[in-house]
């Protein structure tokens, strides 16, 4: 039994805070998650406690800060089942991760037209830096394009990807909810003689996660999408491929020798991690990871499988084609994000309307401005649900959007 | 919903629903400015006619195309009338009084800003209660700032 309401209460902003008197609907999870009491708790304890410097000095408290800190690289490693912890890089976010992969995997071993391979519902994060390397060195980018119902096209896969070095995408779309087949992908990749890069920021909360059955090679995803705090973010990927690549960010930390003639760098992970880390969201990550297993990836996976169920026949029993939802239907293939277009409102209008009624959605093109042109809008609505969203929560939205009805009928 | 009512008031929904001087003008001779919210993805194009030089510079006819939301299409729409016929000087201080009243601090008003006739655009000071929505209803005005800029100062 998922028991929504005991989750919730885990929660303080969700049970306390309140704006008029009345309680948050959050529907804005694909953005940013809310945080449970014991990541806030770990983390106050953690400066209150245990708050020094890492990897750097001998007295016994940094001893136990850097022990603190490398736990955390044990809880991401196990949460997707990565073969080794020292495989784990701490970044600042995943576009950090992202932006490192393109820099440092990309400037090594991309030239003058080296294909690189995306699609069409990728954020941002997994767009432009792959076209700052086209503008530096001639990189060709390629796209997978998407069906009707918002699912990759692979009709034309292997004509993509031949000659391709990089085969870069999300495992689940922000706007789109999709989630595409990342081990034939990933195979395919391989198969092309391609870098099989994934986009996990979406996938990782709210699955199962298993990097090696995906058969991926670097994989980048968010603490703040995980119920952990903000300020840092994770690169997994294969130690053969991470130890071959240049540093990204010169520092301390990073570095094995210096000279007045030049450096050395540190083993992986340390390569990567210039400069004093996000220590204590470090310990609050833990935290976060712990939580997320106790309640159990599967189990919270089943229970947004039947929300999304439940909000994708809602939305259209009371609104019928007034409402357009993007993405594929089947539950299966889609994770709880609702990108929609109700009536002819602007989604701000929408978003306001909804605001009144204490209903957090997000107005906007969610970082996916090719996708917007792709689905010939500017700008959609966007609801996104997590482990603390029941069926009341998208009553509320269903009822908001009566409400933006009858304000713009005319 | 009192407060909403506040914001959405009748007169803007008006200018929503019907907008005035919608359309394109042929660019050259008008001048073509495209002004974009990053935040939100909206999209406006002010084409500006001026007629005369210098400070005698008055505005011939002004078109608006591009999508928004009711608050960012509204206030392009009241713009268009506040600015048609007016000489440039009049219409920055109809820009620097209604970026004033959306509580734009970086504004340096002038003398005699204080009696400038906003009309139809005083609708909007419900907004100033909803500060992201500020940027959606100073997109027109600030594309129309470049316009003018452009109109007055052509590139080479």
């Amino acid at each position: 039994m998922f028991d929504v309401d005991a989750i919730r209460a885990e929660f303080p902003l969700l049970t306390d805070r309140t704006i008029d008197d009345a309680r948050l609907i959050y529907l804005d999870s694909g953005n940013t998650s809310q945080k449970p009491r014991r990541v806030i708790e770990v983390m106050t304890t953690f400066m209150e406690k245990t708050y020094a410097p890492i990897n750097r000095s001998s007295y016994r408290l940094a001893g136990e800060a850097t022990e603190a800190y490398e736990g955390a690289r044990h809880a991401v490693a196990r949460l997707i089942n990565a073969p080794s912890v020292d495989e784990i890089v701490f970044t600042k976010n995943a576009t950090e991760a992202m932006n490192l992969i393109a820099m440092s995997w990309g400037r090594a071993n991309l030239g003058v037209g080296d294909v690189v391979v995306l699609t069409q519902m990728e954020h941002h994060a997994n767009i432009v830096p792959w076209q700052m390397l086209a503008q530096e060195r001639g990189v060709e980018i390629r796209w997978i394009g998407l069906t009707a119902d918002g699912q990759l096209n692979l009709s034309n896969l292997d004509q993509l990807l031949d000659g391709a070095k990089v085969l870069s995408f999300t495992a689940m779309s922000n706007v789109l909810g999709t989630i595409p087949p990342t081990e034939q992908l990933c195979a395919a990749a391989h198969a092309a003689g391609a870098l099989a890069v994934v986009d996990a920021c979406q996938y990782v909360p709210h699955n199962v996660t298993d990097v090696q059955a995906w058969g991926a090679d670097l994989v980048a995803f968010s603490s703040h999408k995980m119920c952990g705090p903000t300020g840092i973010g994770m690169l997994w990927g294969k130690m053969e491929i991470l130890d071959a690549m240049p540093p990204f960010l010169g520092g301390g930390n990073m570095i094995d020798a210096v000279t007045y003639d030049g450096f050395t760098t540190a083993p992986v992970p340390a390569k990567f991690e210039a400069g004093t880390p996000a220590i204590i969201e470090a310990a609050g990550l833990t935290a976060a990871i712990e939580f997320l297993e106790g309640i159990g990836l599967h189990n919270i996976r089943q229970h947004e499988m039947q929300l999304t169920r439940y909000a994708l026949d809602t939305l259209k029993r009371r609104f019928g084609d007034e409402i357009t939802v993007y993405g594929p239907d089947n539950v299966e293939v889609r994770g709880g994000v609702f990108s929609f277009a109700f009536r002819d409102l602007h989604p701000h209008d929408v978003s306001q309307v909804l605001d009144e009624s204490n209903v957090c959605v997000r107005a906007g093109h969610h970082c996916a401005k090719p996708l917007m042109k792709t689905l010939k809008v500017n700008a959609t609505t966007r609801a996104s649900i997590y482990l603390y969203n029941d069926e009341a929560d998208i009553d509320a939205l269903a009822d908001g959007l009566e409400g933006a009805s009858d304000i713009f009928s005319f | 919903m009192p407060g909403l009512e506040e914001l959405y008031r009748e007169i803007i929904l008006d200018h929503y629903r019907s907008p005035r001087n919608r359309g394109e003008l042929d660019s050259p001779p008008a001048t073509k400015v495209d002004g974009q919210n990053p935040l939100c993805g909206d999209e406006i194009t002010v084409y500006l006619q001026l007629e005369g030089s210098g400070d005698n510079a008055f505005v011939a006819d002004v078109k608006i195309a591009g999508q928004g939301c009711s608050i960012s299409q509204s206030s392009a729409s009241m713009m268009t009338g506040v600015i048609m016929g007016k000489k440039v000087g009049e219409i920055r201080a109809v820009s620097r009084r209604f970026k004033s009243m959306m509580g734009l601090e970086d504004i340096e008003t002038e003398a005699g800003d204080g009696e400038v006739d906003l009309g139809d655009l005083e609708a909007l000071q419900g907004v100033m209660k909803f500060p992201v929505r500020i940027k959606c209803a100073v997109l027109g005005w600030n594309t129309l700032t470049s316009a003018l800029d452009e109109a007055l100062n052509p590139p080479e």
